[in-house]
């Protein structure tokens, strides 16, 4: 090991990053289990992994914010301690998190140097960042500029700004977590763009994501984990994703559903002019119409926070708006009572929400009491009009989990015990298996293991089979365009596009996610 | 998150939690020179050792149960009720005024009307916070206090202006009139022949807290309210999604509470004093709070919380008694102690204890 005034001299044979027999345990569980990886230098290394498998661990370890209980960490060669991000930062490795760390009302400039600041003065360590980011720009497309303020950013270039940040620490290692969750196609195009460059630059990459494509796309080797530990590492030339899928997996997966050609029936669930205003008086949905038959499933693609929230917040009976909803014909109420998510459910309305954990699931109840939520005032679930019958609610729970295949299969575990995918087929077993006329269902499969991912939308399909409308809401446009029969485009609170899904493509939409109102068609 | 094992949850944790008291509690009675293993014997004996001892016991416990079943509810629905204290002020009001409006002819019927009296008020100074907290969104702790120190004034001035005893010159009404006499434990268990002396206060109204601690159960496990109260305690956004209109389980869990605190005075009002008094709540609606703190809000923790406190308080009278040199504010610091440890302090124990028991187990 050679070392010159202190810092590492990078050993050109030793790959960037070595991992030997990493181990950590929460309690009894195993997040991680004798996980060896090695990272060759300039190259972009994927991790692909379901949620749960320790993809988050394993990278929460070689950032410092875990300590590993057992094994060793090796940077260029060198055995390095990591307690915490400091020891990262100074070992050149940089996090790009799912979530940004940057303070919104902060210039790109100061959020770039906060914590990286030199001496005691602000100015000389802002003049030397600003030529520092200039130089990164022309040299990586990092193009932001370094006055505006964080917040009135884009999320694509508030993610520049996490990359420069690390760039800026020196990062030799760039680790991205998820990082094309909240961007637009483009915008990942750009962003994969900018990581070829930095690759070819001679920085190592660690992408982690769910999405094989995107493996398949920029990546040269990819490593696969599995309940904690490595299934396998792999040249991304060398395989496909029906192998990566059923390594995750460890079994055999559909990754695209089959879906019988069905004639649309009537309109069931009509939408006009719904416009919302919050708290802050500002228009989050703009005159929204739209239709959806008998049988047929309208899709809501858009990049995340665009009016689809609000969209299914009204719809669910959660926020009030203007505007007219009619179900089967009749107008349904959008403020006042009558409007609550009760009445929703009365008038064959059913919501899958978004958000599991926060809306659909009280994640102290147990499976039994979950299954009746918003329900609970029905025959099935009451004895008379005061108590509740919870033997059969115990017992038309026990049926569902045998349907929907959840597990495990016992009504007594509390929500919070169940996985991710486990704890979406309750939601889903409790909204479609009372044949709604109307489902509305956001984002069916965020946070979802491939495995169950393949169930939740046989589920949603079948149910389009047995005659329901359905909108589905997703930001995953693979998603959309496998389900939906037709597929309308959100953006910034109105619906820019509606298209046959038939006919259209992904890069159409895409450009309809990002505000073009054409679709580059002209 | 594990959690741990129920045995430990309820058991374990409470027990070690008020051994800790008991130490430091005998530090400090051996801090001012006297034994506290002898003043330990003297509570337990003074408290649970004889028939008398636990008539009032009993007595004590009794308005513990209603007061700390209050802060139980409203706390299934997250809301903290502070206001045991103003709602069992209102609810002695409410079972005075019913006492005193006719010249009862049996206790058969002066019992349940005093109860539906004293609920009323309770739960009528409870719905005002409760309304304040639903619909205009001012916070329920601050308005539950503040109504404490309203409904205190407020009887000081009826007691004085109002409703005092003409030609006497305490704040206090006039006896109830003979047939609102609610029996004594002495009555009832000389009913089946059994003797139990005469003076402890314990009366029918601890059958009472005990139908109110099924009558609690079976509102929160078996009912639809009670299963919108609890949705609604653990999650407000998921209730809202559910359908559960948060104004009505705010309104309902307090009207509730307030009625359980208020009933407090059936016991301490009707059964005891048989005349409203300036103070006849005495702090309980606040030991209330530590009662449903170390029941974790469950009817049968509370009751036996409620049994503990009425160990303490009755206890702590003969501690003072046989034992000078602790003086009535020692006894306060014990009483304190133990609140703070099984209700403030619980994480203390918790967390090492679920460290251990999970590594032990993985």
């Amino acid at each position: 090991m050679t070392e010159i005034n202190g810092r590492a001299q990078p050993d050109a044979a030793a790959p960037a990053i070595e991992l030997c027999g990493i181990s950590k345990s929460f309690g009894p569980v195993h997040a991680n289990r004798d996980i060896s990886m090695s990272v060759q230098r300039g190259t972009i290394h994927g991790i692909v992994g379901e949620n749960g498998a320790g993809k988050s661990t394993l990278m929460s370890i070689l950032y410092g914010f875990y300590r590993a209980d057992a094994g060793e960490i090796r940077i260029n060669g060198k055995p390095t301690q990591i307690p915490d991000s400091q020891a990262a930062i100074a070992a050149g490795i940089g996090m790009v998190h799912q979530h940004f760390k940057l303070v919104p009302n902060f210039t790109v400039l100061e959020n770039v140097v906060l914590g990286a600041e030199e001496g005691q003065l602000l100015r000389p360590s802002l003049k030397l960042a600003r030529s520092l980011l200039a130089r990164l720009a022309d040299e990586y497309e990092l193009h932001v500029d370094p006055d505006a303020v964080v917040e009135e950013l884009s999320v694509g270039h508030q993610q520049r700004v996490e990359i420069l940040k690390a760039l800026y620490r020196q990062a030799e290692i760039l680790i991205l977590d998820e990082p094309t969750g909240v961007l637009t196609p483009s915008e990942a195009d750009h962003l994969f763009r900018i990581l070829k460059s930095l690759r070819d630059e001679g920085k190592t990459i660690i992408l982690i994501t769910h999405k094989l494509r995107e493996i398949m796309a920029v990546t040269e080797s990819v490593s696969v984990m599995r309940q904690g530990e490595m299934a396998a590492t792999v040249k991304t030339s060398q395989t496909d994703p029906e192998t990566l899928a059923e390594l995750m997996v460890g079994r055999k997966v559909l990754l695209r559903v089959e879906k019988k050609a069905i004639e649309a029936g009537k309109r069931i669930l009509e939408v006009h002019n719904l416009s919302v205003t919050d708290s802050r008086g500002i228009n989050t949905l703009k005159n929204v119409s739209f239709e959806v038959r008998e049988g047929e499933i309208l899709g809501i693609a858009g990049v995340a926070g665009n009016g689809q929230t609000e969209l299914l917040e009204v719809l669910g009976g959660i926020t009030e708006a203007e505007g007219n909803i009619r179900v089967g014909g009749k107008e349904i109420s959008l403020v006042g009572a009558g409007s609550d998510a009760r009445s929703r459910r009365r008038s064959g309305l059913a919501h899958v929400p978004e958000d599991r954990q926060r809306l659909g699931l009280i994640m102290d109840f147990l499976a039994w009491e979950n299954m009746s939520f918003g329900y609970h005032n029905d025959r099935d679930c009451n004895h008379n009009r005061v108590f509740m019958d919870n033997r059969a609610m115990r017992s038309a729970t026990a049926k569902r989990m045998r349907k929907f295949d959840i597990r495990p299969d016992t009504p007594d575990t509390q929500a919070r015990n169940f996985s991710g995918g486990n704890q979406q087929k309750i939601v889903l077993a409790r909204e479609i298996d009372r044949n709604p006329r109307v489902l509305v269902v956001g984002q069916p499969t965020r946070g979802v293991d491939i495995g169950a991912i393949e169930f939740i939308h046989q589920s949603i399909l079948d149910l389009r089979q047995a005659g329901a409308a359905v909108l589905l809401v997703s930001v995953e446009l693979d998603e959309i365009l496998s389900l939906s029969d037709r597929v309308a485009v959100m953006f910034d609170g109105t619906i820019i596009g509606e298209r046959q899904t038939a006919a259209t493509d992904e890069r159409e939409l895409g450009l309809l996610m990002a505000g073009v109102a054409d679709g580059g068609r002209s | 998150m594990r959690r741990l094992p129920k045995a430990v949850e309820i058991g374990l944790i409470p027990l070690i939690n008020l051994t800790l008291a008991f130490i430091i509690s005998g530090l400090v009675v051996l801090w001012i020179g006297e034994n506290p293993l002898e003043a330990l014997y003297i509570i337990i004996k003074g408290s649970v050792g004889s028939a008398y001892g636990w008539g009032y016991t009993l007595y004590y416990a009794t308005n513990f149960v209603f007061t700390g079943l209050a802060v139980a509810v409203a706390f299934h629905a997250r809301m903290f009720n502070i206001g045991g204290e103003g709602q069992a002020t209102l609810g002695g009001l409410g079972a005075a005024l019913v006492c005193l409006s006719i010249e009862w002819p049996h206790w058969t019927l002066a019992f349940p009307a005093a109860i539906a009296g004293a609920g009323l008020f309770g739960a009528a100074w409870a719905a005002i916070p409760a309304w304040l907290q639903a619909r205009k969104g001012s916070h329920i702790v601050i308005t539950t206090i503040m109504f404490n120190f309203i409904a205190s004034a407020l009887l000081v001035y009826l007691l004085v202006n109002v409703l005092k005893a003409p030609g006497q010159m305490a704040p206090e009404t006039v006896n109830f009139p003979k047939g609102a006499h609610l029996p004594t434990a002495h009555e009832m268990l000389a009913w089946f022949g059994v003797s139990f002396p005469k003076s402890p206060p314990v009366n029918i109204s601890f059958l009472l807290a005990i139908a109110a601690s099924f009558f609690v159960w079976a509102l929160i496990w078996r009912t639809r309210l009670g299963y919108a109260i609890r949705a609604f305690g653990f999650s407000e956004p998921a209730a809202v999604y559910a359908g559960i209109s948060p104004f009505r389980v705010i309104m309902a869990s307090m009207l509730i509470s307030g009625c359980l605190a208020g009933m407090m005075a059936v016991n301490s009002v009707v059964g005891e004093a048989e005349r409203l008094l300036i103070d006849a709540v005495q702090g309980a609606g606040f030991v209330g709070i530590a009662v449903a703190l170390m029941g974790r809000s469950h009817p049968a923790g509370t009751f036996l919380a409620a049994i503990l406190f009425g160990v303490l308080y009755q206890g702590g009278v003969e501690l003072e008694f046989e034992m000078p040199a602790v003086s009535r504010e020692m006894i306060v610091v014990i009483q304190a102690l133990v609140i703070m440890f099984t209700g403030a302090l619980d994480n203390m124990i918790r967390i090492p204890l679920e460290r251990l028991y999970f590594r032990k187990v993985s």
